[in-house]
């Protein structure tokens, strides 16, 4: 039962990262990318990485997918003149795919038995989620310290890469607003009637 | 083969992994889609160490795994802006003539 639903996920994820990469619109190819992830999410789940599946989603689907959508729609790229002439890659990117998959055939075939026998998703603990978060912020503290840190780092990273100052245009400036006073705003006057400031 | 072993999982991360090289190769024009191809590649990493975590019945592989994660929503995000900024400049996202940036 496992190994069928194995078998029609596994058709699923590998399908569809086919469709990305040879979907013609991009936009197309992303929605694909989402299926690839979502799918990849149930293949963790069947063998009970349940945290790791839903960290699959939320990452990937909630933000990645999201962002490449965004830049895809973003930027006003005339994709039928980028598919042109692309066919003629084909030949030289099979034979790369071939070679690759032969070389991990050959791996494959020279390595030992693969027949683990512990199979343990949850190791000393009750959940998948128990076990990694015993190991998480103790064990592994200054990895997790880390990730944060890297995240970080491409967050400053993104901002100042795509941050522009244009010329010619007018900014709000908080403090210069903040800083002004009622004296140097407003001025009493005491016009005689009739005549006018 | 009979029931749900970890061979099952190698081959589908292995083919992942294949797609993504070839889907580089392919779309030597379009800049967002090597970076979709380079996603499926850290995916089928992730499919890999999970499955390996989880047949060898120690949790460290799972660690790992969430470590390429941040790191491959890091690298999305800081090649999704040189993208936006390359545009800007170019009005063109073709890799071919990346190269004319050189000074």
């Amino acid at each position: 039962m496992a190994l069928i639903a194995f078998g029609l996920i596994a058709a699923v994820v590998i399908l569809s990262a086919l469709f990305v990469i040879a979907a013609r619109n991009p936009v197309h190819s992303v929605l694909w990318l989402i299926l690839a992830f979502f799918s990849s999410a149930g293949l963790m789940v069947l063998i009970g990485a349940e945290f790791l599946a839903m960290l699959l989603i939320v990452v990937y689907v909630g933000a990645v997918a999201v962002l490449f959508l965004f830049v895809v729609m973003m930027l006003d790229v005339d994709f039928v003149e980028l598919k042109q002439g692309s066919l003629g890659y084909w030949p030289f990117a099979l034979l790369i795919g071939v070679i690759l998959v032969a070389e991990l055939a050959l791996v494959w075939s020279a390595s030992g038995s693969l027949n683990f026998d512990a199979f343990d998703p949850s190791p000393g603990a009750e959940t998948n989620t128990e076990a990694i978060g015993a190991v998480m912020y103790t064990q592994y503290l200054l990895l997790f310290q880390l990730a944060g840190f890297i995240l970080l780092v491409a967050m400053i990273g993104a901002i100042v890469l795509t941050l522009r100052h244009r010329p010619n245009v007018r900014r709000q400036n908080v403090s210069a607003q903040t800083g002004r006073r009622r004296a140097d705003a407003t001025e009493l006057k005491d016009p005689a009637p009739g005549q006018g400031i | 083969m009979t029931e749900l072993g970890i061979l099952h999982f190698l081959i589908v991360s292995a083919a992942l992994f294949t797609i993504g090289v070839v889907g580089i190769f392919v779309n030597r024009k379009n800049v967002i889609v090597i970076l979709m191809a380079l996603e499926l590649i850290l995916l089928s990493v992730n499919i890999n160490l999970v499955a390996f975590s989880v047949f060898t019945g120690t949790i460290q592989g799972q660690i790992f795994a969430m470590l390429v994660l941040t790191v491959a929503a890091a690298e999305a995000a800081v090649g999704l802006a040189i993208l936006v900024v390359y545009f800007r400049n170019r009005r063109d996202i073709s890799v071919e003539n990346v190269d004319l940036m050189k000074g």
